[in-house]
């Protein structure tokens, strides 16, 4: 009991963390399952978000601000996907992936061109700042609102994909481009729609991560960006409920690890957890193997 | 399936299909007015790079006939049927439907305007369900699709048992007739069928063979590609052979299935 009051706080931290980190592993996982394509610049966006969260909320009140991060991103993300990946939807995957990386130093450089270098204050959200105490645990509500929001949207994306019309064109491009677009299915809109998402979700995800530190830089995106592309490899990448069970894993342990006094190190801990995994099992936790009948 | 449940199947769908087709009159039938074509190619050329994969090939395929293009691997059969569904782009020729020209419009336009292709190697979507795989056939109908889906439940069976079933569980036969429900769904006037045979058993292939028969017999014009030129000469009112990206021959199919050029060449009988 003494040993889960001492950790509470981490716990509650890791669910928090996890929760933000699943929800931009589901970006991450969806443009892969339907493109094979790691969308490295992923993380910038998630950064964006949060620089646009900051400008916006200079200029409106946070009611408007917030819409206006989830539009600015979603655009954001649908016009990448045109100008960068589109047109070499018959390239060899590599070129795609260099496209990718290509994206995410210009979103990078951009950021620091408009920021000038200088770290930008975040807002301080109302509500979801204001401070509650759990237990031996106090902490801002936005830790025990991420899980719970992740989880409607989760159900929401779930139920979309796997009962709506849209959904069932997404699962069938995802297999077969060619066969899809017999059927008549719009296969460029179908992937528009995914980023859509994923971007949607990145913004969301922005807004709750970015409320527990003081300022957004240009290499924001970095770090949040990459554990939840682990995240979403730990988990199989492809996998909507792989992403956020790997991403909920990599956040609490890397907070329990923390919190056992091991601060320098929970990075590193992250990293060896998924290599371990990924030793015994290649795929992921909930990748499927290749086993598509000819 | 057993022959017996191949013959009770199809005799309880010709039974049924009369009541259910009701809502297929849109297709008309044989001999309701003058014949006239579906479908006309013209000069149709298909470039691969520097590789002329189709050389100028024109062909008509007449109203609620069934027409086969036969020909050995390579010959551009299935290039044909490719651009034709705009997943190729032809270097040249023209490609008309109801009149209307298909070159220059998307897959999505031409399958609009009454197209299907059941293409080669059956393409089901494994990862989805027997019941799914029909939804996305008809992908691009806002209306009600429960008489449809009874109606290719009754023309195959094995698929309303195995609904919820993911479309890679099914054997090779029963994705071949996935296929073809799916491209049923969308409604089409035509419906162009690449290689149905290709890698079924010789039984699965006569129950194929079957259900295009009863299929035509709604109304539906049928392009079909094939390289079991015996069967599909068998079924078709007109063939044409093609080689290396030409068309070398052209008849009705009984008429080709006598050649004895075809014979020796395609049939693998000697000339007597």
């Amino acid at each position: 009991m003494d040993f889960f009051s001492k950790n509470l706080p981490y716990l509650l931290a890791g669910i928090s963390v996890g929760g933000q980190y699943a929800l931009i592993a589901i970006g991450y996982t969806m443009v892969y399952g339907i493109l094979r394509l790691i969308n490295f610049a992923h993380g910038d966006i998630f950064m964006v978000a949060g620089l646009v969260t900051i400008y916006a909320s200079t200029v409106m009140p946070l009611y408007l601000s917030i819409p206006l991060t989830i539009i600015v991103t979603v655009i954001l993300g649908v016009t990448i996907e045109r100008a960068a990946y589109r047109p070499l939807r018959n390239a060899p995957r590599m070129s795609v992936m260099i496209s990718a990386i290509g994206v995410s130093y210009l979103l990078q450089n951009l950021a620091l061109y408009i920021t000038g270098g200088l770290a930008q204050v975040y807002p301080t959200i109302p509500f979801i700042s204001n401070t509650v105490t759990i237990g031996s645990a106090t902490t801002k509500v936005v830790t025990i609102l991420t899980p719970i929001l992740m989880i409607v949207l989760v159900v929401l994306l779930i139920q979309l994909i796997n009962h709506t019309k849209v959904g069932m064109a997404m699962r069938a491009v995802s297999t077969d481009f060619e066969t899809s677009r017999l059927m008549g299915i719009n296969v460029n809109r179908v992937i528009s729609m995914t980023f859509v998402i994923g971007s949607f979700l990145a913004a969301i995800g922005s807004i709750l991560y970015f409320t527990n530190y003081p300022s957004v830089i240009p290499t924001s995106g970095g770090m949040p960006g990459l554990k939840a592309f682990v995240a979403a490899v730990f988990g199989g990448i492809g996998s909507i409920p792989g992403a956020v069970i790997g991403a909920m894993l990599i956040g609490i342990v890397e907070n329990l690890i923390k919190g056992a006094g091991w601060t320098t190190f929970s990075d590193a801990f992250t990293f060896v957890l998924l290599i371990i995994v990924l030793l015994f099992k290649p795929t992921g936790l909930f990748g499927e193997a290749a086993t598509d009948k000819v | 399936m057993s022959k017996k449940t191949n013959e009770a199947s199809t005799g309880n769908t010709v039974g049924k299909v009369g009541s259910v087709s009701a809502n297929w009159d849109h297709l008309g039938k044989k001999g309701d007015g003058p014949a006239k074509n579906l479908l006309e190619v013209r000069d149709l050329q298909v470039k691969y790079g520097g590789i002329q994969a189709v050389r100028g090939i024109s062909f008509d395929v007449p109203e609620h006939e069934i027409v086969t293009l036969i020909g050995a691997n390579g010959a551009g059969k299935s290039s044909t049927l490719r651009s034709i569904v705009a997943l190729e782009k032809p270097a040249g020729g023209s490609i008309r439907f109801e009149g209307k020209e298909m070159i220059g419009l998307g897959t999505e336009q031409v399958v609009k305007n009454g197209i299907t292709l059941v293409p080669e190697g059956r393409r089901v979507f494994v990862n989805l369900s027997v019941y799914e795989n029909l939804r996305m056939g008809a992908f691009l109908r806002n209306d009600e699709l429960q008489a449809d889906l009874d109606w290719v439940y009754t023309l195959f069976p094995r698929l309303k048992e195995r609904s919820w079933q993911a479309a890679g569980t099914l054997s090779g036969g029963e994705q071949q007739m996935l296929a073809i429900a799916r491209a049923l769904m969308s409604r089409p006037k035509m419906i162009m069928m690449d290689e149905p045979s290709l890698g079924l058993a010789p039984i699965i292939v006569q129950e194929v063979f079957e259900i295009i028969r009863e299929i035509n017999n709604m109304g539906m014009t049928i392009l079909l590609v094939e390289q079991n030129a015996n069967m599909a000469l068998k079924a078709a009112d007109m063939g044409y052979v093609m080689e290396t990206g030409s068309i070398t021959l052209s008849g009705a199919g009984q008429e080709l299935a006598e050649n004895p050029v075809v014979k020796e060449a395609y049939l693998g009988k000697a000339r007597n």
